[in-house]
């Protein structure tokens, strides 16, 4: 039996089933793996061993007597840190949070428990979802696999970076501009942001409510359609979660037949802005899609060029009104104003929330906070509001000639620490391919297009109509067979390997 | 770029209930004017007529019976707290003098 860190999560299902493995072993594998390189990569914040191995001897044990369980019970999963879970820390990648336990279970994170599948750890994010590199998580950042001195992306870069350094087969995501799709482009792994409201939101920290969306994350597009599966459904505890059937993801991944299907290049995310070698992978693998049988159309979405001002203002202005629940009275740091004697609750406050949040988390407040004051309420807020309406008719006309549409994931392949820091124009444009997806609500998924000349993986998007995700899962698993092939294997193999620092 | 004084960041921020350093508003006095001159092209895009939207899905208030249901015990629920007492959260002073 080869290394079980080496497995995708859909074969370890099938050897687990078997009695090949059994899920002690799967999990104890991932823990020495986690042992020997995460010292390197910084990809786990808290990393849960002894209840991951007592839920895997669990699963083993009903397994053994015959017990009628979820097909990937006992495969072991990573789960990011913004989803709060019970007898393991949640800090949102921040120190307001510091140490908190939270007394529930996020849905999704119950959704898996309820599956069966023992939970290895939490993972690195920027604070409060808010980046696109990982280098803002206030518990240090997390280095991509590929190159040690580049970001995994953000805001979920400890979730691709686990995935793709074989710390886990798969782990849990969530995207608000792209935080599953750009750091899956980056690492070279395939992440999903389904429909808005297809994964309910609860017990997942919230950064701007009406764009968050939980998905998952894996090296292959099965592997991906296999956890969307578990974590979607209606649930009653949130409000905004959709009352539909799931689509079948897994069978859409299975089936991967695109003949007849009708692909559309967005004319405005292609092209200028995107690095040659980007754009050349994408080209390339669009290519494929036509030898697979695609027929490929161009579509203009023109509203485009206005989507990251509508979103970095409507981003914003729903954190800092989330993020007001940080008050330091109920749970959260509470630090007291220097030089005050008996200080109000405001002050306390203040001094609190200066302490405990990171530059650009206040950065975010209080652009909201301009944003939505009054004076400008209209010309900032409301306009972005209209701005939303016509991405959403762009992509609702652009699907009259379209089945799915695809773009380069990011503009460029993983850039290294400290390069965007201190312009965060330059580090918001690169999410320019990724947000008009959350803006409007729709599916998008990343699945790896190749390497570009640097050695570093790029990402090609494919983006769906709402609750049509099953669609992204056809054209991901089509063209990943033939990349794949392609290849002589699957891309992350030709990753360097990484030194064991300690452990196995 | 957007005429914001430190003075408006100032405020804001104290709106905002965050209480920055001197450093930390320079800084951010001419990273929130790059950022805002950026942002407010949403004002050149053909937006007059046009229906906001505030949400991808339309939106429908939800309710349900009123009736008793398991929750957070008050140990659960005062588990994260930073100070408590009797059972209660325990705040600093919300009045003041003013």
């Amino acid at each position: 039996m080869s290394d079980p860190t080496r497995m995708t999560a859909a074969a370890l299902a099938d050897a687990l089933a078997s009695g090949d493995l059994s899920s002690e072993q799967v999990t104890r594998a991932h823990l020495d793996r986690i042992e020997g390189v995460d010292e390197t990569i910084g990809a786990y914040l808290h990393v849960s061993g002894d209840s991951a191995l007592a839920e895997a001897r669990a699963v083993d044990e009903r397994r053994a007597k015959g017990e009628d369980l979820h097909r990937l019970a006992g495969v072991p999963i990573a789960v990011k840190d913004v989803m709060t879970t019970t007898g393991i820390p949640t800090t949102a990648g921040s120190r307001m949070l510091e140490g908190w336990v939270p007394p529930y279970d996020a849905t999704v994170v119950g959704k898996l428990k309820a599956a069966g599948l023992p939970i290895l750890g939490k993972t690195n994010m920027d604070e409060f979802a808010m980046g696109s590199s990982t280098e803002r998580s206030a518990f240090g950042l997390t280095r991509n696999p590929w190159d040690l001195d580049r970001i995994p992306g953000g805001s979920g870069g400890g979730s691709s970076a686990v995935v793709a350094s074989w710390q886990a087969p798969f782990a849990t995501g969530t995207d608000t501009g792209g935080s599953i799709r750009q750091p899956a482009a980056l690492t070279g792994s395939v992440g999903v942001k389904p429909t808005y409201g297809a994964m309910s939101r609860y017990g997942l920290i919230a950064m701007a409510s009406s764009l968050d969306q939980a998905g998952p994350c894996a090296r292959t597009v099965l592997d991906t359609a296999l956890l969307h599966e578990v974590m979607a459904g209606h649930d009653p505890l949130d409000s905004t979660s959709i009352d539909a059937p799931v689509p079948d993801v897994v069978g859409a991944a299975r089936r991967a037949d695109v003949a007849g299907m009708k692909v559309g290049i967005v004319k405005e995310l292609t092209g200028e802005g995107f690095a040659p070698q980007v754009q050349a992978r994408f080209d390339e693998a669009v290519q494929h899609l036509v030898d697979a049988g695609a027929e490929v159309v161009e579509v203009s979405c023109p509203n485009f060029v206005y989507a990251l001002g509508a979103y970095y203002l409507i981003m914003p202005s729903e954190a800092s009104s989330n993020l007001a629940r940080f008050d330091a009275m109920r749970y959260g740091l509470r630090v007291a104003p220097e030089g005050v004697d008996a200080p109000s609750a405001e002050q306390v406050m203040a001094a609190s929330r200066d302490a405990g949040f990171g530059d650009e988390v206040k950065r975010r407040i209080i652009l909201g906070t301009y944003a939505l004051s009054s004076g400008y309420y209209d010309a900032y807020y409301g306009s972005a509001q209209k701005v939303r309406r016509l991405i959403a008719d762009d992509f609702a006309t652009a699907f009259e000639v379209a089945d799915v549409l695809v773009s380069p994931t990011a503009p460029t392949t993983a850039f290294r620490f400290g390069e965007k820091t201190d312009d965060p124009m330059a580090m918001y444009r690169g999410d320019i391919a990724t947000i008009p997806a959350n803006l409007a609500g729709i599916p998008g998924m990343s699945l790896p297009s190749g390497l570009a000349e640097d050695g570093l993986p790029a990402g090609f998007q494919v983006l769906a109509p709402a609750m049509a995700d099953d669609r992204l899962y056809t054209v991901g698993a089509a063209l990943e067979q033939r990349l794949v092939s392609a290849w002589g294997g699957h891309l992350l193999e030709q990753a360097p390997e990484l030194a064991t620092t300690k452990g196995a | 770029m957007v005429d914001l004084s430190r003075d408006d960041v100032a405020h804001l921020a104290s709106l905002a209930r965050i209480d920055l350093t001197d450093a930390e508003l320079d800084t951010m006095v001419g990273e929130l004017g790059q950022i805002i001159s950026s942002v407010e092209a949403v004002q050149q895009a053909p937006i007059d007529a046009v229906e906001p939207m505030s949400h991808p899905m339309p939106i429908t208030n939800v309710t349900r019976p009123d009736e008793v249901r398991p929750s957070l015990t008050p140990e659960e629920a005062l588990a994260g707290a930073p100070d408590s007492e009797l059972s209660r959260f325990a705040v600093p002073r919300i009045l003041t003098e003013d």
